[in-house]
């Protein structure tokens, strides 16, 4: 059945239809609609999960957390402060192996408070272990969350799915929807293999000295880099399911583009008229999408990035006293195996519109610039 | 007639508050109650969480900090150590206060650090739509609580007493001179002192509760804001429904930046 959704909804029809069975979460601007929807599912009978109010999105994460260690499949939602709130609980979810998944709206970080997009909230969390994975589209948004509850399941990791506030959030477009019973062909039941089970006790959370805890991190490490084959086994999965696939990584018109522009979420379905219309004069340029940041998929990004003369990426983030974030996952994709050109570009912080114009502006820049060494070029600053 | 303009910080109008909000009111009694006091605006900091009560410092023209959900009263710790000669007041929510603060807010009460509460308690999340807080009375609907509230609310100002506050009141924005008058005294109160103030949300709250007039909503508070000696008189069944108002605590004790200048002067000599 086709419905016209908002970006919120998609979320919460993604995850009815995947039948999780605890859903707690806390509100937040611009994130509230899905866990509202799911509420009122959950009160309707709609959906066979226990929708559990918290006081604050710490206590959302650690209910995921017992809730998921207990055995059942698990979600919550979340924005900006709340997903930073999260923080401990974040490293907790993936010290324990629990496939919990998040769907998080990039919303940029207070103070100066703001509730437009960018991707700093979700970026900062780079670094404690969750998959994560951005998407597009209202479509793509709900086709996601299965595919992330099974690639969770299957590496015993959590997911993330993240999307831009407003443009996304609190956009409308047309949505197939998938139904729990079609699902099921694709996403079984959850049944973990260890959990709090009174017939067969194990314990969670215990100290590992010196002798153990390094086996332990090295086993997460190497779930995430199995993480890219097997999200791309289930994004095959699903297509053969639902007719609908979305790769790890996006290339528009980038055989035999001289210049690729590096973009992720709402910013790359803007960037592809560009393309079109650079095209059509004659300029020889094409697009990435980056779907999967963790992990990331450094091969596929290299394969295609290193058959182009120039590469510049989009960044609606920054690193301070870094870099973009994804630019410098890009320039270690191709570190010592390529001298092409990396620039980096920081646009559209705070919800400040990327539009085809800024595009243009970025790839014009990008093509007539001769100095290799320029990471960071701040786009429509008033200074 | 009173001059609120002189107090108002004009740049950040018009404010985000729906029609028939109460915390306007809320704002028009703290400005009388400071003008009355004559107290130095230069010496006086607002401290606030997030939420549309959190949203009245930044109308103000005093010195102001709009903090993080649920940390305001860690932040005015922080002001008032810093500088105890300042008049530090804390404007918070009911879900900002006892939800994601909740924590924040006993430790406050319990250190009995001076600073002026004043809750604006409106039964739920308003800025964020009307999902339930856990003053959220139990029955009452909400965007979280289709079919009704499940969950026993927290008598907050009970609470504030048992953690150690010394001044705690109660009052509304229906009796708005009794509203200015608790204000007043909290403000001259050495130690936590707490005003929860009931004040309606015709928007998140009134029209999910058969009262998305805000008239009706006024005749609520009018009708069911019974004093607190007779409200002791009642019998359980009376009370159902009815919200006590009047000074529910007042006792001098001592206060912590006080007891930490104390203390320091004591080490420092001996
Ligand atoms: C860490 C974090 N989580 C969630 C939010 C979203 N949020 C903003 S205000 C609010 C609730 C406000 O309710 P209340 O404190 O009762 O104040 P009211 O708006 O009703 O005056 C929430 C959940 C936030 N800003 N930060
Ligand atoms: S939502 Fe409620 S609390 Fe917020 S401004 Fe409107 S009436 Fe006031």
């Amino acid at each position: 059945m086709k419905k016209v959704i908002m970006g919120n909804h998609a979320v919460s029809y993604g995850v009815r239809a995947s039948e999780a069975k605890v859903i707690s979460a806390y509100p937040i601007t611009p994130q509230t609609h899905v866990v509202e929807l799911l509420s009122e599912m959950c009160a309707n009978g709609e959906i066979d999960a226990k929708f559990i109010k918290v006081e604050s999105e710490h206590s959302a994460m650690a209910a995921c957390v017992g809730a998921s260690a207990a055995g059942v499949r698990t979600f919550t939602a979340t924005s900006s402060q709340g997903l930073l709130l999260m923080h401990e609980m974040l490293h907790w979810a993936v010290g324990a192996r629990l496939p919990i998944v998040l769907a998080n709206i990039n919303r940029a970080v207070g103070p100066p408070w703001s509730i437009w997009t960018d991707q700093n909230d979700s970026l900062s969390q780079r670094d404690v272990g969750w998959l994560q994975l951005y998407v597009e589209s209202n479509q793509e948004t709900q086709d996601t969350i299965p595919q992330a509850f099974k690639i969770a399941e299957e590496l015993q990791m959590p997911v993330m799915v993240v999307m831009d506030a407003f443009f996304l959030s609190h956009t409308y477009e047309i949505v197939d929807l998938i139904e729990a019973e079609k699902v099921r062909e694709f996403l079984p039941p959850y049944q973990p293999e260890i959990k709090m089970d009174v017939n067969d006790p194990h314990s969670f959370g215990n100290l590992a000295g010196p002798d153990m805890y390094m086996e332990l991190r090295y086993m997460i490490q190497e779930a995430m880099e199995k993480g890219i084959d097997v999200i791309k086994r289930v994004d095959k999965e699903f297509e053969k399911v639902f007719g609908r696939g979305y790769g790890v990584v996006e290339a528009y018109r980038c055989d035999d583009a001289e210049t690729i522009l590096v973009t992720s979420g709402t910013v790359a379905s803007t960037t592809r008229a560009v393309i079109d219309e650079m095209r059509d004069e004659g300029i020889s340029i094409g697009a990435l999408k980056i779907r999967v940041f963790r992990p990331f998929p450094f091969e596929d990004v290299f394969e295609i990035l290193s058959k182009a003369k120039k590469v510049a990426v989009i960044d609606r983030n920054i690193s301070f006293g870094g870099h973009g974030i994804f630019y410098q996952e890009i320039k270690s994709a191709l570190y010592g195996r390529t001298g092409i050109p990396i620039l980096g570009y920081i646009a559209g912080l705070g919800g400040r519109d990327i539009t085809p114009s800024v595009i243009r502006e970025i790839a014009d820049k990008a093509l007539s610039d001769k100095n290799p060494e320029r990471y960071i070029n701040w786009i429509g600053v008033k200074r | 007639m009173f001059n609120y303009l002189e107090y108002i910080r004009e740049s950040n109008f018009p404010h985000i508050w729906c029609a028939g909000c109460g915390d306007g009111i809320i704002l028009k009694a703290l400005i009388r109650a400071i003008d009355k006091l004559g107290m130095s605006r230069d010496e006086s900091v607002m401290v606030s969480g997030i939420g549309c009560s959190s949203r009245t410092p930044g109308y103000m023209d005093i010195n102001t900090l709009h903090t993080t959900h649920g940390r305001a009263l860690p932040f005015a710790t922080g002001v008032k150590l810093a500088n105890p000669d300042l008049k530090v007041i804390v404007i918070t929510g009911d879900g900002d206060a006892t939800a994601i603060g909740g924590n924040h807010f006993i430790h406050a009460a319990r250190r009995n650090i001076d600073l002026t509460v004043l809750l604006y308690n409106n039964y739920i999340y308003g800025m964020t739509g009307g999902q339930c807080s856990p003053m959220t009375p139990v029955g009452s609907k909400a965007s979280t609580a289709q079919h009704g509230n499940l969950e026993p609310s927290f008598n907050t100002s009970g609470l504030a007493i048992a953690a150690g506050a010394s001044f705690v009141a109660r009052t509304d924005v229906y009796h708005v001179q009794q509203c200015e008058k608790f204000i007043s005294k909290a403000l001259q109160k050495k130690g936590f002192s707490l005003v929860e103030i009931m004040t309606p949300c015709p928007t998140a709250y009134g029209r999910r509760n058969k009262m998305a007039n805000p008239v009706t909503m006024m005749e609520w508070l009018k009708d069911n804001m019974v004093p607190v000696a007779k409200y002791d008189k009642m019998t359980d069944q009376e009370r159902e429904g009815k919200v006590s108002a009047g000074i529910l605590c007042d006792i001098d004790k001592a206060e912590f930046t006080a007891e930490y200048d104390k203390l320091i002067k004591k080490v420092r000599t001996e």
